[in-house]
């Protein structure tokens, strides 16, 4: 018997724990369950895969700012409150889960035909990245370069005509302004 | 007596047949006004306060329509400074799309316009064509026919957004450029355009066009200082599959606000409605005036005749 009264005095102390320290924490995830960096290399194709200071940004934003309403600490934005609401942790916190990789391929554009569908302009993967991203290191002064962040791949400098596939005759900064040149 | 007043008759019904004809005609050309669109038609909704001029879409549509290598790399950025004539980069013979930047009074950002045709739902390009070059498909591209092509260029002086160019190094055998929505590689196949799949802001958004109004309106409802309200192609030259979203006014980021908000077709129609009429009818209706107004004299002239023998 006295094994099993310790026992359950022990519950009775973990929950009223639980209890006292839910309200602060909310029951959510902190910064110290988050990696300390992520390689996102779901679409690396033109450009090498970021490696991602997971460690560095934590401090700089919340983890709402970035994950909405999936880590537990209440969304951003009151007006995604209105349905998520709870402190819950959401099933995943990965972009890829919500975001998807392919946004206007056949199986998205035929979801947008279901009249249920609350969220008709969830950006995919790839503008869900850049869009925070972006629009933070704006605010913040953050760098905004392409190759800030990435590495330009060999595919990419063939598509953007840049590194080893540089026009022939290009010279920097000799483009055709009125002021230099009268006709192209 | 009788052969006289037949005749006449006859001119009376013409005339009545004229006119009723001209009525009809005026009918059928202003129900046909109304078409606004394919229901299935594909769109794009272009969000300004995303793009950041990475030129990402210019390289895109440069290698999935096998354009030519560009004078400069599409990461320089200094093309932005490019003038020429005084007016900023236009799509040309070598490019489908170009992205500008705008200096916008009270930003304290540039803004970047991406500029590429506006598959209008009812093309003044393909109305302006005699020789039917230019489709408007049911998935919502303009596409052009080169086989067909003569090279007058009426087209370009149609379009009120000035998208199609002339090929003019291969003169002698025509060729107009623009940009066709990825039709042949892409859209066909129910696929986004190149530059739509290259964008990192999602600056671009595909979709059903009925449903990125939806979405660009959402945007705007739901930040509602972020835009200009309004969305610039909704209505413009009588709708257009490719729209454009704005924080600054869309005159100050080279978006022309004259622009009609019906199709240009409708300016001309009455116009190209009376044509066949004048090219039918006309000719019979003054050969009989001619012959009856010269026919007493004509008359006058046997009677003198008939007298003269007698």
């Amino acid at each position: 018997m006295q094994p099993g009264k310790k026992m359950l005095q022990a519950a009775w102390a973990l929950a009223l724990g639980v209890m006292l320290l839910a309200p602060a924490c909310g029951l959510a995830m902190d910064a110290d369950d988050a990696p300390e960096s992520v390689e996102i290399d779901s679409l690396a194709k033109l450009y090498e895969p970021v490696e991602f200071d997971h460690a560095a940004h934590v401090v700089m934003a919340d983890c709402s700012d970035c994950h909405h309403h999936t880590t537990g600490t209440g969304p951003a934005s009151p007006n995604c409150a209105r349905c998520h609401d709870g402190v819950e942790e959401g099933e995943s916190v990965s972009c890829s889960d919500c975001h998807a990789a392919e946004p206007f391929g056949r199986e998205n554009l035929e979801e947008m035909e279901n009249p249920e569908i609350f969220h008709i302009d969830k950006p995919g993967l790839k503008g869900a990245y850049h869009l925070n991203c972006v629009g933070c290191h704006q605010e913040l002064d953050g760098p905004t370069g392409c190759q800030d962040c990435h590495t330009m791949a060999e595919a990419g400098e063939k598509m953007f005509n840049t590194g080893k596939f540089v026009p022939a005759d290009y010279k920097p900064g000799a483009g055709h302004h009125d002021a230099e040149k009268k006709h192209e | 007596m009788n052969k006289q007043l037949s005749r006449r008759g006859f001119i009376k019904g013409g005339l009545a047949g004229t006119v009723a004809a001209t009525v009809l005609k005026d009918k059928e050309t202003l129900a046909s006004g109304s078409f606004e669109g394919y229901p299935d038609s594909m769109g794009v909704v272009v969000d300004l306060t995303r793009c950041v001029g990475c030129r990402s879409c210019e390289a895109a549509c440069n290698k999935e329509q096998g354009l030519p290598e560009p004078p400069e790399p599409f990461d320089d950025f200094s093309v932005f400074d490019h003038l020429h004539h005084g007016q900023k980069r236009r799509t040309d013979e070598t490019r489908y799309t170009v992205v500008n930047r705008y200096e916008v009074p009270g930003l304290d950002h540039p803004l970047f316009r991406k500029k590429q045709c506006f598959h209008c739902n009812e093309p003044a390009c393909l109305t302006s064509c005699f020789v039917n070059a230019y489709t408007k498909t049911p998935e919502g591209a303009v596409i052009y026919n080169q086989k067909v092509c003569v090279g007058c260029r009426t087209c370009m002086i149609a379009c009120p957004f000035y998208i199609p160019t002339f090929k003019y190094s291969s003169a002698f055998k025509p060729q107009v450029m623009k940009c066709i929505f990825c039709y042949d590689t892409r859209l066909k196949e129910g696929k986004a355009p190149a530059c739509v799949d290259a964008c990192p802001q999602e600056a671009l958004t595909f979709g059903k066009r009925s449903d990125m109004l939806e979405v660009a309106k959402q945007r705007i409802r739901l930040e509602p200082g972020k835009y200009v309200d309004h969305v610039y192609g909704e209505h413009e030259a009588g709708g257009t599959s490719w729209m454009y979203l704005s924080p600054a006014p869309f005159d100050q980021v080279g978006l022309s606000t004259n622009v009609p908000k019906e199709p240009v077709l409708n300016y001309v129609k009455g116009f190209l409605a009376i044509v066949p009429m004048v090219l039918t009818i006309w000719p019979a209706l003054f050969a009989g005036f001619h012959l009856l107004s010269t026919r007493k004299d004509r008359i006058k002239q046997i009677q003198n005749d008939e007298n003269q023998e007698g």
